[in-house]
């Protein structure tokens, strides 16, 4: 029980880091029609601002600040420079683009800061943990985790729902000449778009930090996973991103944490845990193909 | 006519190469070209969906890597003396494997297609990249062939009045299916079928309505895209005489990718080119620099800005 | 009466809360050329969608040659011989008209599983071809279809319809954005393909509608509020409160 409830919790943490990184994948995708396989860079930039600056500054949360502060510019800047011009590109072109942004910023970092993976120390407050039901322990830097993901998921629900902002956003998305019409400078709109979409996607970065490896590579990992959640929730669909992403993350979690356990009483522990791992990190995919075989637009089409 | 005259030509000096390394002292070269060869198949057969089909499947290596391990896992039951399943006799016989890879790959391109083929444009991507991540994770569990840390293949297959050990022999062999596979395609491209597939390409709603069931079109050529990639994958194994999972991982589907839009899309040549360029330049970079990708990325990044259409692109109009 | 060559009874789609196709009934007869029209928003899209078969409908039936089609997929229709033209021409921009044509004779023929010989070449697949431009008046067969003006591309829209060898043809607006000399000869064309098959004409230009149709029906909201001789609809009083209050508003 109290396994199953810590598995859960893992699970959110992964979905809530997730949905940050699909919020602004998915939002760039349905507004801009832009496939941004860049995106885990930004994710990767933000983890290692933070990281460096933490250590220098010996505060967590100035780290914090500087980790968004740099993926954000990062972000805009990646939009004035390439992305501005591939709007109107198909989707292969983008795709090679952003391949080319990889590796320039993967050997970039490595240049710079080196292989080997930085440590990040838990903030000053968050080192131990909560009690979260009579016997059940949980770190409280995850619970933080959870509860940013999910207050980021609030603000931007009210930010495309209830601003001129969102209206705009809402609108650029499927009427992009009524908007340009209306004597809204779409230009700006699209780079603010896509700086919010790489600040999140910097939130999400500085927010693994403690918990998992600062390395080169981890922006990799972790796109391929986002861009089920997109597709699974919905190509611009904010709200389709937070369904998939926490569908993904604990489908994800509770996978690894029982199926090499079940395996092991079938078959040896070596090959068990082996198989069990490949096995857990094919769910998501199986997950995935269901969906689209079943929606093939995925679970929630924003407009018509 | 002027197109006939450089094929020939290109053709001729592709055929001289392993003596001209030989002669120049550059051995290392015949090997270099030989991952060209192998990467050049695989990429042209990306290039019969994806530039005259317009199927954009970001998952292609997972039939790199099916050949490939096809190839491996009858060779490792080879060298074991015990049958898969103890049924299926391994074998380091090359006129069994070949084909065996390229039906492996074959049949399961037709099923992930099967599947894929009822999605378009982004969620098609996608989808076709989960199924080769759902195989690239399969092998790595599969401890029995090596799982994680891949397979070796101690000695290349044997093929009757060659030695494959021979690096010029393999070259000749894999530039000789290069040959084969690029004459099929084309000619697959100037037929009824090929018309068909372009269309489809250019408007597949126009398709439709002059009566063709587009889908059924679409799943033929991924299937025989995904037999090329096979053919690729076992001539790839021999190569290297090594298998891993890496060769089906979602950076090699992009690698493939990347090599057909840089040599040019929709071309005959263009993706064997493209292969030629991110080898060579990986090559080139890569004698100066470790950190050779900081250059190649911006590198790529400028010919989809400045050279749309690739490097033969600026062939045609140069 | 023969039997119909079309009939769709009881046809219903919605929108969400808009019925855009609203009991619909339509029968078009042997070598007839039915015209259908309409004010804006009628429904007329969604009807040509039901019929072709890119959209489901809810209710209804549609018989073909006695066959009901309603479930069969758009290509399979058009094997039946329902072909179509579309309002905004839907061609391969890329290749030749005549490369156009090509093809929809070659989807006429049969499967298309052959993979070796040239098709560029196939007297088989040209000839025809070459008859359905001259029978059409296209003369720049050889032009891509990116460079032919837009009346030349709405008459090979014709031109690759009637590959198809149409038992009944659905025309969608087959002058919209003509000029006035460029209206007058397709009407000419289509006043030659008459009687050959059945003929769907939908169409906004009245003096073409008049010109050529046995019958015409009248679409408002979603439904078949008149059909019969050109007179006998210019009369109606249904029709003209149709089209009058849409002029005034």
């Amino acid at each position: 029980m109290a396994l199953i409830v810590e598995q859960v919790l893992n699970g959110l943490q992964l979905g809530v880091t997730l949905f940050l990184l699909a919020a602004g994948l998915t939002l760039v995708f349905g507004i801009m029609g832009v496939i941004n396989l860049a995106h885990g860079s930004l994710y990767m930039i933000g983890a290692f601002a933070a990281a460096l600056v933490a250590q220098a500054a010996g505060s967590w949360w100035l780290g914090l600040l500087a980790g968004v502060a740099a993926a954000a510019i990062t972000g805009m800047l990646i939009e004035l420079v390439v992305l501005r011009r591939l709007y109107a590109r198909n989707h292969l072109d983008q795709v090679l683009a952003t391949f080319g942004l990889i590796l320039f910023f993967n050997q970039g970092i490595t240049i710079l800061f080196g292989r080997q993976p930085l440590m990040v120390a838990l903030p000053a407050g968050f080192q131990g943990s909560i009690e979260i039901w009579p016997g059940i322990p949980y770190p409280s830097f995850r619970l933080l985790v959870i509860a940013v993901g999910l207050l980021v998921a609030a603000g931007l629900w009210f930010l495309i729902q209830r601003t001129r902002a969102g209206m705009l956003v809402r609108a650029g998305a499927t009427h992009r000449e009524m908007v340009r019409a209306l004597g809204v400078d779409v230009r700006l709109l699209y780079t603010l778009v896509f700086g919010l979409g790489a600040l999140l996607a910097g939130l999400a970065g500085v927010m693994t930090g403690p918990i998992g490896n600062v390395q080169v590579g981890m922006g990799e990992q972790i796109l391929i996973l986002t861009f089920v959640v997109v597709v699974i929730g919905g190509i611009g669909s904010v709200r389709g991103a937070l369904l998939g992403a926490l569908l993904v993350g604990v489908v994800q979690t509770l996978l690894s944490g029982f199926v090499p356990g079940w395996l092991r009483q079938v078959m040896p522990g070596s090959e068990a845990d082996a198989l069990g791992a490949a096995l857990s990190s094919m769910g998501v995919y199986v997950l995935m193909a269901v969906v689209l075989l079943w929606r093939p637009r995925g679970l929630f089409v924003p407009h018509a | 006519m002027r197109n006939a005259v450089w094929l020939g030509i290109l053709l001729a000096a592709a055929v001289a190469l392993p003596w001209a390394a030989e002669a120049a002292g550059q051995p290392a070269t015949i090997g270099l070209a030989t991952r060209i060869l192998c990467l050049g198949i695989a990429a042209a057969s990306l290039n019969l969906i994806l530039g005259h089909g317009g199927m954009v499947s970001f998952g292609h290596a997972a039939y790199y890597g099916l050949g490939a391990y096809t190839v491996g896992i009858l060779w490792e039951h080879f060298r074991l003396g015990e049958p898969l399943w103890g049924l299926i006799p391994g074998t380091n016989q090359l006129l069994i494997t070949l084909p065996v890879s390229v039906l492996v790959s074959g049949v399961v391109a037709a099923a992930i297609g099967a599947l894929s083929l009822r999605t378009t444009g982004v969620q098609f991507i996608m989808i076709t990249l989960a199924f080769a991540q759902m195989l690239f994770f399969l092998f790595v569990g599969l401890k029995a062939y090596g799982g994680d840390d891949g397979l070796l293949i101690r000695r290349r297959n044997i093929v009757p009045g060659l030695d494959l050990r021979e690096q010029d022999q393999l070259y000749w062999l894999c530039l000789g299916l290069l040959v084969a596979w690029l004459t099929l395609q084309w000619r697959i491209v100037g037929s009824r079928f090929g018309r068909v597939l372009e269309g489809i390409r250019q408007n597949e709603r126009r398709m439709a309505a002059i009566g063709i069931a587009t889908y059924r079109y679409k799943l033929a050529a991924f299937t025989i895209a995904g037999m090329g990639c096979g053919l690729a994958g076992a001539l790839t194994a021999n190569y290297l005489r090594f298998v891993s999972p890496d060769l089906m991982a979602w950076q090699k589907s992009g690698e493939i990718m990347v090599m057909v839009i840089l040599g040019g899309v929709g071309t005959l040549l263009g993706p064997v080119i493209g292969a030629a360029a991110l080898v060579g330049l990986e090559y080139a970079l890569g004698g100066v620099t470790e950190h050779w990708q900081f250059f190649l990325g911006p590198i790529l990044l400028a010919v989809v800005l400045f050279a749309p259409g690739g490097i033969m692109g600026l062939f045609r109009r140069g | 009466m023969a039997e119909p060559v079309l009939r769709v009874q009881g046809l219903v789609k919605r929108f969400g809360g808009l019925t855009a196709t609203d009991d619909f009934a339509l029968d078009v007869q042997p070598g007839e050329l039915h015209a259908l029209i309409g004010p804006n928003g009628a429904g007329k899209t969604t009807l040509i969608g039901q019929l072709t078969g890119e959209i489901r409908p809810d209710a209804g039936r549609i018989v073909f040659l006695g066959e009901d089609i309603i479930r069969l997929p758009v290509a399979a229709r058009v094997k039946r011989g329902l072909a179509r033209s579309f309002q905004i021409v839907q061609l391969l921009d890329d290749d030749t008209a005549l490369a156009n044509v090509a093809l929809a004779v070659q989807a006429r023929a049969g499967h298309s599983f052959r993979f070796w010989r040239s098709a560029a070449r196939d007297p088989a697949l040209l000839a025809p071809a070459r008859a359905l431009l001259a029978q059409v008046g296209l003369e720049r067969a050889q032009t891509r279809v990116a460079d032919l003006s837009h009346g030349e591309r709405k008459v090979l829209e014709l031109a690759v319809a009637l590959a198809a060898r149409p038992r009944l043809l659905l025309l969608d607006e087959p002058m919209a954005g003509l000029g006035a000399a460029e209206s007058l000869r397709m009407t000419e064309t289509l006043r030659a393909l008459k009687g050959q098959f059945a003929i769907l004409l939908v169409e906004h230009d009245m003096d073409a509608v008049f010109a050529l149709a046995d019958r015409i029906t009248v679409l408002v909201y979603g439904r078949a509020i008149a059909t019969g001789a050109a007179d006998a609809i210019r009369a109606d009083p249904a029709v003209q409160e149709a089209y009058l209050s849409e002029e005034a508003a």
